[in-house]
């Protein structure tokens, strides 16, 4: 089953290279073009910067970086949805949700959350027992949607390229990002089982999960259905995020007190916090600005290290790893960032699904907390431990 | 004839429903699925793991856990 | 498998603007999990509702248009359920819809491969409306399993017009809406053959509607929710 998960992923890290590769390339190319317009028509300096470097550079890293996983994972998953796969991983995982309190169908809610957590909190519906179906909202998070997703294939790809140059790279990383599933799975299980004994007391009620045959699926439907469903509602979502946020970016790492961006105030007040939990000011500063839509995180990131207020290009991972690397990463700060994207705290929309399907603030709210809270136990225990 | 619980029923032994003596909610899930006295079921396969056992029910494959098919007894015919 | 316009409650809002003069007659898809219903309703009216082969896909009512000849129609497909004595959420909104949301007929899809069990909510949905059609889908699988159904004979046995699709094959469907235009403009009527209980709870029943003045439909539902 694991295996199976690999597979895709790995599919999705080495046939994403190539679309990347070809947007990146196509966005250059238009860059260019604008360039040439922008100066053409006399506009001033600062204007350029705010539309070409802001807006178009961010929108175009989001696209080329974020698109070709998600477009290439979910058709990918939707196969085996359409197989009749995701009952039997319920069926095999249901023992240790039954240990954890929980009910197998949580397994269910979780495949929905790669898709979207909000979707997932929706999906706990099927579940009888409040209680459970309870756990399942609230766990849901643990599962990465696709706006964490491909942040973490990145951050991972990263990592890879910047100590290997061969052709296990994306081996590798699919190796790592399963890694961080199974962890998140794992989170999932000890956080239901805590809550069980806790605010959510009682024994696992009964299971009883029908096993549909395994039928063919229609996969000329299936792609057809994901490029215009999801792919197309990405990246209207993405042109939506991702062209103010590239705006107020730059303003913020363009605008200078004292000789310092705002940016790097932001960042240097944010430091000391970073620090206890093994991650540096800026990376704060980028998954807080990335609340709205976790895709930014990594282009605010570049930005604040670039300080030009520019964006590199993406014609190379190991690229982007010096940068990082310059920067004072190590190999313990990419594991941190990614521990704390899987652990990052829903986003608007979820929240708002978890009160609609609740019918309280309060499960809302702790829907919140619960993983800002395992995040810093978990990267606090985890530094003390090296 | 022997009667026995339905958790004891060894893998693709058919055997027939002869009494469900489980908790309301699960009695009343299981009857709509058309478990009811005298229903031929079969396990067909087991988990990865041992617990939840699939059963053949009227043509369709439902899994159950042990916990909940221990207070089903079923009939063998030998 | 979400993050679409559906998933984001767009469709939801969207159709609570439908309007009533929109459509000439409503039409509920009811059935077991995992028997097509999403299928059945995405190639009627054109949409793309997320069908996934596991029961529990669909969560939430959705609703459709489709026109056949001269009348428009309202479709809705409601989250599977294997009875109406609802047990989760996502069946009590099934039983809900069914049981008031009154569409002027309802098709019950049921699996041909177990043909049997889903029986069981077709007698369930008999006894609260009248107005049924029985569409026995997934006939594909169940003639690789060498299934054959004798439809006359179902149709006499249930008294409801029973019909036989394979829904990812969209021409198996014009008979499915041949038989909906026909029941919804009285050329067909349905005459469901209701279980009929021992005389003794049917006495039972009838004075009971009479003291209690309540139609016979909710004193059913309330026992279900005893028997419970």
């Amino acid at each position: 089953m694991f295996c199976f998960l690999g597979l895709i992923f790995w599919l999705t890290i080495t046939g994403a290279n190539y679309p990347s590769k070809m947007l990146s390339n196509l966005f250059s190319c238009i860059e260019i073009e604008l360039l040439k317009l922008f100066n053409f028509l006399n506009s001033p300096e600062w204007l350029t910067g705010l539309f070409i470097d802001g807006a178009f550079k961010t929108l175009a890293w989001i696209v080329a970086v974020m698109l070709p996983p998600m477009a290439i994972f979910f058709p990918l998953f939707t196969i085996l949805e359409d197989l009749g796969y995701l009952p039997r991983i319920a069926f095999n995982l249901d023992k240790y949700f039954k240990k954890a309190g929980c009910s197998g169908k949580q397994s269910l809610t979780m495949c929905m959350g790669f898709g979207c957590n909000a979707a997932g909190v929706t999906g706990a519906r099927i579940i009888d027992s409040p209680r459970e179906k309870l756990l399942s909202i609230l766990t849901n998070t643990f599962v990465p949607c696709n706006g964490k997703f491909p942040f973490l294939i990145c951050i991972a790809s990263i990592l890879i390229s910047s100590f290997f140059t061969n052709s296990f790279t994306s081996v590798l990383s699919a190796l790592i990002v399963l890694c961080l599933i199974i962890f998140g799975i794992f989170m999932t299980l000890i956080i239901s089982r805590i809550l069980s004994k806790t605010i959510l007391k009682g024994a696992p009620s009964s299971f009883i999960l029908e096993l549909p045959p395994y039928r063919k699926p229609q996969i000329s439907k299936i792609i057809v259905r994901s490029i215009f469903d999801r792919t197309l509602f990405v990246l209207g979502r993405a042109i939506l995020v991702a062209v103010p946020a590239g705006i107020v970016i730059w303003l913020f790492s363009n605008i200078s007190i004292n000789g310092l961006s705002i940016l790097s105030y932001i960042a240097n007040f944010l430091n000391p916090f970073a620090k206890l939990i093994g991650l540096d000011g800026y990376i704060l500063t980028a998954f807080i600005l990335g609340i709205p839509a976790n895709e930014i995180v990594l282009p605010i990131l570049l930005m604040g290290y670039m300080n030009a207020g520019t964006l590199v290009g993406l014609e190379d991972y190991s690229t982007i790893g010096t940068i990082l690397f310059q920067n004072g990463w190590t190999v313990i700060t990419f594991i941190n960032v990614m521990i704390f994207s899987l652990l990052h705290f829903p986003c608007a929309t979820t929240i708002l699904t978890i009160k609609k399907e609740t019918n309280s603030w309060k499960w809302a709210l702790l829907s919140f907390t619960l993983p800002t809270i395992c995040r810093y136990f978990n990267l606090l225990s985890y530094k003390f431990l090296l | 004839m022997k009667i026995l619980t339905l958790d004891k029923l060894p893998l693709n032994i058919t055997a027939k429903i002869y009494s469900l003596n489980c908790d309301d909610i699960l009695r009343r899930r299981l009857l709509d699925l058309g478990l009811i006295d005298g229903t031929k079921i079969t396990p067909i396969f087991n988990s990865p793991f041992g617990d939840p056992i699939a059963y053949k029910i009227r043509s369709s494959t439902i899994a159950l856990r042990k916990d909940d098919v221990k207070n089903i007894t079923c009939i063998i015919t030998l | 498998m979400g993050f679409t316009n559906s998933t984001t409650d767009f469709i939801e809002y969207k159709n609570s603007f439908v309007k009533k003069n929109e459509y000439d007659f409503t039409i509920a898809l009811a059935g077991n999990p995992n028997v097509g219903k999403s299928t059945v309703f995405n190639t009627l009216t054109g949409m793309h509702q997320h069908t996934g082969n596991w029961p529990g896909k669909t969560v939430s009512t959705a609703s459709g248009f489709c026109k056949y000849k001269d009348k428009n129609f309202l479709l809705v497909d409601i989250p599977g359920t294997y009875s109406l004595m609802s047990n989760s959420e996502e069946e009590e909104i099934a039983r809900d819809y069914i049981c008031f949301g009154n569409p002027t007929l309802t098709v019950v899809v049921v699996d041909a491969t177990c043909l049997e069990r889903n029986l069981n909510l077709v007698y369930q949905i008999f006894e609260i409306t009248k107005n049924v059609i029985v569409c026995v889908n997934l006939l594909d699988e169940a003639e690789k399993k060498g299934i054959k159904i004798n439809f006359k004979q179902l149709s006499e046995e249930l008294g409801v017009p029973v019909v036989g699709t394979t829904a990812s094959k969209p021409k198996t469907l014009k008979k499915l809406l041949d038989t909906i235009y026909n029941v919804c403009t009285g050329s067909i009527t349905s005459n469901p053959k209701k279980v009929i209980y021992s005389s003794v709870i049917e006495n039972c029943l009838d004075s009971l509607e009479e003291k209690l003045n309540y139609s016979r439909l909710f004193i059913k539902m309330d026992l279900f929710k005893i028997n419970r």
